[in-house]
């Protein structure tokens, strides 16, 4: 019989993963040709994508220390990719070192590289496993983090790659998720200019896990009866810039929604 | 370039979040002015505006310029301080890469920067345009530097993370193949997998075993190298063809194999489709059981369902099955033919000789009906007892079913050897041919069934052809049977009264009573249509009561109304054998006040003569209270003079068929007959019987019946069968008949 080849999408190295996709864009060195050449084609059709890409890690910093500030020191990565520079763990360490963290990602590659950037740190823990099975991810991450006190969800860059509901995928973690937690989430809009957005989407198939744009309206659904962080639903570089002209003059280009849960 | 003092660069690549360096370099400095330092601020501000539009830093805007505003510090002394070193340009290169701005963009940008740096700070001068020149050059060198360390370090943590990746695949495809392979090898069930051509791939050791050769004779062979021939073509349009075009993903299916050594099997099978990544069919799995003995036992179970244990012959159900078949395939224009055989006599062999005689002898005609029917391509099946049946199902016509039969009734009529006994054999057949359009398979068994017993009925040992007249007919009497009883209760039955009368003056001397039936919807019924079958069902019983108490007390009335002659009941042997005869007569003239001698019964001469004496018997004691018998028909039968001496009769009737002899017509012999007649009544005479004749319709019979000194007649020359009205007129008018004297 032919022999199919098992070996995961992502271990093949002639295939574009998103992850190390992303890797590229914000600088980073662990990627394949087939990476770059992804990257550079969605580069390429949509010129703003690598300002959207940093936007986002910045977004996630920005996001951690703030809620390390709030208190948080607990956190669930959904859809963490390779954590090269900024990443939660060193964010959240830098202001409190006694924070847990547990990375996942559906991702071999991702979480295998995860697991030795981490090795040996019992404070983190990495998952292999599709976010979208919940019980079966919180079942896993309860080994790190205690579910008895609030954690931050982060989704960041995460919703757009699940094609189905994502709204009932935010509640589905949100209910199992002690008062005072926060999910943070962010979403590549379908407000660009149409034909460069539809290529990018095309560019992603390349991949194992293609984009899902959505509308601002859905993404304001997804989270209707939320309680949301001020200053609510915003563009990227809008919600809490470290300084007033981060946001540039023109924050819709990031074409990317930030949005911050708090469960009361 | 100071590679002694160049930074010692971690590859961690969350080290170096900050630029700032503990060692500052270089002989004693004075310390920058204020001037000096918010220039360098802004320039940092600048410097990290610059960068971030190009590339991403884990430091934020802020952080990063403050970073950038120390080194761009850590440059302008460089400039300033002798001796001077480009170790500060080589640690900037450093860290901008280790803050992630990998571009060289930055770089360039960076370079482009730095380059007006000393006439930012005021000390523009070729001296410090050479050092600017060469600190941009060590920090190209620092940036190249590190960008190769980081690019080396990642390459190979990817590379480590993809071979661990992979390696946890393969430790789980290998499991997953070794748990596939346990399945296969040990399933209890036949498993294989081809490809959607049908050549086999892969196949289990249940396979192996199904099909009596080993695995590795059977991979790369075609899967139709086994399935039967018959059912190559089915399992292509349902199988393969469905399965390879990909119009279903499963399919399961029950076909005939054939096993290494040529014999035949049966398998029940569940296909698979797998489809390639890119949807396309990719092969089949297949897997199956053997279920060859289920197929036997139910082939076992429906062949004895179908078939008669004893002769081997199919049964009723069968039969049914086939022509419920027949019906449903042929065209409209087809005919159908059926013999409905039963032998003759059976039963009394059967009890004769034993049901294990009864037993061997049906074998044995079975055997030979299936001989002579099969081979004309027909099916004969055993129905019942010793109930046959032929069904041609395409019948080119009537005659060659005729001819059939015969030969069937050749066969079967050598005498058949059973133990020590050489039995002939006999049967009747009824045969039913017709076109399948208009008929239906009862009403076909039921034509037969009856042409049957019409075999039968007219002396067995031949064969009879469904006629639709007479089967209306048996059909018609039989509806009259059923409704006899009924017929009696709602008065349907009335009398008629025909005159017995006396040829030497004319003068009635009797009524005889004759039954007829006023059916609702065939009118006036005669009692042929109706008195053999009361005779046969037992109901003349009750019948023949109700005629004598009618007759009885009509005779009474007429009696009463001053006229003298005697009512003539006519009675079955039935009555005499099976009724109180006696008690009935006794009855009816009691209830009616008639008196004996008024009464006469008229009983056949065959029921008098030909049977048991019980009826003599019966009739003596009738005669002992009075009442007058009469011989009707007499003639016909044995016409035993001598035992007529000893019988209890009074009067003789004698059979129409003489009084027709007297009746001159061309060829007949009218002085023969003449000359019988006339003995009959001289002896009847001398035996002091009086002698009536039937069936009178000419005066010339009358005037020699006179002549030969005949006592009565009766017929139409004197009077039809006639309404009690009519008799009470005639009756009232002193009615006296012209006999023609």
């Amino acid at each position: 019989m032919p022999r199919r080849e098992w070996v995961p999408d992502s271990a093949d190295t002639g295939r574009p993963s998103a992850a190390r996709v992303y890797d590229y864009f914000l600088g980073g060195m662990h990627n394949f040709a087939a990476d770059r050449a992804n990257a550079t084609a969605a580069a390429g059709v949509y010129p703003d994508l690598p300002r959207i890409m940093r936007a986002n890690r910045s977004y996630l910093g920005r996001v951690v220390r703030y809620l390390v500030r709030a208190g948080i020191r607990q956190f669930l990565d959904l859809g963490s990719g390779i954590p090269t520079a900024g990443n939660v763990h060193e964010l959240a360490h830098a202001l409190q070192p006694r924070t847990r963290i547990v990375y996942v990602d559906i991702d071999p590659v991702a979480v295998a590289h995860s697991e030795a950037l981490v090795h040996g740190d019992p404070r983190i823990s990495v998952l292999q496993a599709d976010v979208r099975q919940v019980e079966s991810v919180l079942q896993a991450a309860e080994s790190t983090l205690d579910f008895e006190r609030p954690i931050g969800v982060l989704m960041v860059s995460l919703l757009h790659f699940i094609p189905e509901n994502p709204g009932e995928l935010i509640r589905a973690y949100l209910s199992r998720l002690d008062a005072g937690s926060y999910v943070a989430l962010s979403h590549v809009s379908t407000e660009g200019p149409a034909d460069q957005l539809a290529e990018l989407v095309r560019l992603s198939g390349q991949t194992s896990t293609p984009l899902h744009l959505r509308p601002r309206t859905e993404i304001e659904q997804m989270i209707s009866g939320l309680d949301l962080v001020e200053p609510g639903l915003v563009y990227l570089p809008q919600w809490h810039p470290d300084l007033p002209e981060d946001v540039g003059a023109n924050p819709e280009r990031a074409n990317d929604y930030a949005a911050v849960i708090h469960k009361p | 370039m100071p590679t002694s003092r160049s930074p010692i660069v971690s590859l961690h690549s969350g080290d170096h979040q900050s630029l700032s360096h503990s060692e500052t370099p270089g002989a004693a400095l004075e310390p920058r002015s204020v001037e000096e330092s918010s220039v360098l601020d802004v320039f940092g501000s600048q410097w990290a505006n610059i960068v971030l539009e190009t590339g991403f830093s884990a430091l934020n805007r802020g952080d990063l310029a403050t970073e950038l505003t120390v080194l761009a510090g850590d440059i302008a002394d460089a400039l300033l301080t002798d001796p001077f070193s480009d170790e500060a340009g080589f640690r900037t290169g450093v860290a901008l890469v280790h803050t992630r701005l990998t571009d060289v963009v930055v770089l360039r940008k960076s370079s482009q920067l730095l380059s007006r740096l000393p006439r930012i700070i005021g000390r523009a001068s070729p001296e410090t345009a050479v050092r600017m020149s060469m600190l941009i050059g060590a920090l190209g060198a620092g940036f190249a530097h590190a960008l190769k360390e980081q690019t080396v370090h990642e390459q190979e943590t990817i590379h480590s993370a993809v071979l661990a990746a992979r390696g946890r695949a393969e430790l789980a495809l290998r499991a997953s193949e070794e748990r596939f392979r346990a399945v296969f090898e040990g399933a209890a069930i036949a498993v294989a997998i081809c490809d959607v051509n049908g050549t086999f791939l892969d196949v289990n050791p249940v396979l192996a075993n199904m099909v009596g050769e080993p695995t590795s004779a059977i991979r790369g062979r075609s899967v139709f190298d086994f399935v039967h021939p018959d059912d190559a073509i089915d399992m292509h349009r349902e199988v393969f063809d469905k399965l390879a075009r990909g119009e279903a993903g499963r399919a399961h299916v029950e076909k005939r194999f054939r096993r290494g050594n040529g014999e035949m099997g049966w398998t029940r099978l569940a296909l698979s489709l797998v489809r390639s990544e890119d949807g396309s069919p990719d092969y089949l799995v297949a897997m199956g059981e053997d279920v060859t003995e289920r197929h036997q036992l139910q082939h076992q179970l429906r062949h004895q369902a179908l078939h008669d244990p004893l002769t081997g012959l199919p049964n009723r159900s069968l039969l049914y099955e086939k022509l419920d078949e027949t019906f449903s395939r042929s065209r409209h224009d087809g005919r159908i033919g059926l013999l409905f055989l039963d032998l003759d006599g059976f039963k009394v062999i059967n009890d004769r000789l034993g049901h294990g005689t009864g037993d061997r002898l049906l074998v044995e005609v079975a055997d030979r009906l299936h001989a002579t029917v099969t081979k004309r391509g027909h099916m004969v099946a055993r129905i019942g007892g010793d109930e046959f049946v032929v069904l041609v199902s395409d019948s080119p016509g009537l005659d060659d079913l005729t001819v059939l039969a015969d030969e069937i009734l050749d066969t079967i009529k050598k005498p058949i050897k059973v133990d020590e006994h050489a039995l002939p054999v006999n049967a009747s057949i009824g045969i039913v041919e017709r076109p399948i359009a208009g008929t239906e398979p009862a009403e076909l068994m039921r034509a037969a069934d009856s042409t049957m017993y019409w075999a039968k009925a007219e002396g067995k040992g031949r064969w009879r052809v469904y006629d639709e007249q007479r089967s209306e007919y048996e059909l018609f009497l039989y509806r009259l049977e059923s409704e006899m009883a009924g017929a009696l209760d709602r008065g349907e039955f009335i009398l008629n009264y025909q005159p017995l009368v006396g040829l030497e003056d004319g003068r009635i001397r009797g009524l005889e009573a004759l039954i007829r039936w006023m059916h609702p919807e065939y009118g006036l019924l005669s009692p042929d249509k109706f008195i053999p079958k009361a005779e046969e069902n037992g109901f003349i019983l009750e019948l023949g009561r109700w005629v004598l108490q009618q007759a009885c007390m009509q005779g009474k009335a007429w009696q009463l109304s001053g006229a003298q002659p005697f009512v003539s009941v006519n009675v079955a042997m039935l009555q005499c054998t099976e009724g109180d005869l006696r008690a009935d007569v006794l009855t009816a003239l009691e209830h009616s006040g008639l008196a004996p001698e008024k009464l006469q019964l008229e009983i056949t001469e065959s029921a008098m003569m030909g049977g048991p004496m019980e009826p003599v018997a019966v009739l003596g004691d009738v005669v002992c209270e009075g009442v007058r018998v009469a011989i009707d028909d007499f003639g016909t039968g044995y016409s035993n003079w001598s035992a007529l001496r000893r019988l209890p009769v009074h009067d003789l009737k004698l059979a129409g068929a003489f009084v027709e002899g007297l009746r001159p017509r061309e060829g007949s012999l009218v002085e023969v007959d003449t000359r019988i007649v006339g003995t009959m009544i001289s002896m009847a005479h001398a035996l002091g019987l009086s002698v009536t004749a039937e069936n009178v319709e000419t005066q010339e019979q009358a005037t020699r019946l006179r002549e030969l000194g005949c006592d009565a007649g009766q017929g139409w020359l004197f009077a039809k069968p006639m309404s009690v009205l009519e008799v009470d007129k005639l009756l009232a008018a002193n009615g006296r008949f012209d006999t023609g004297f």
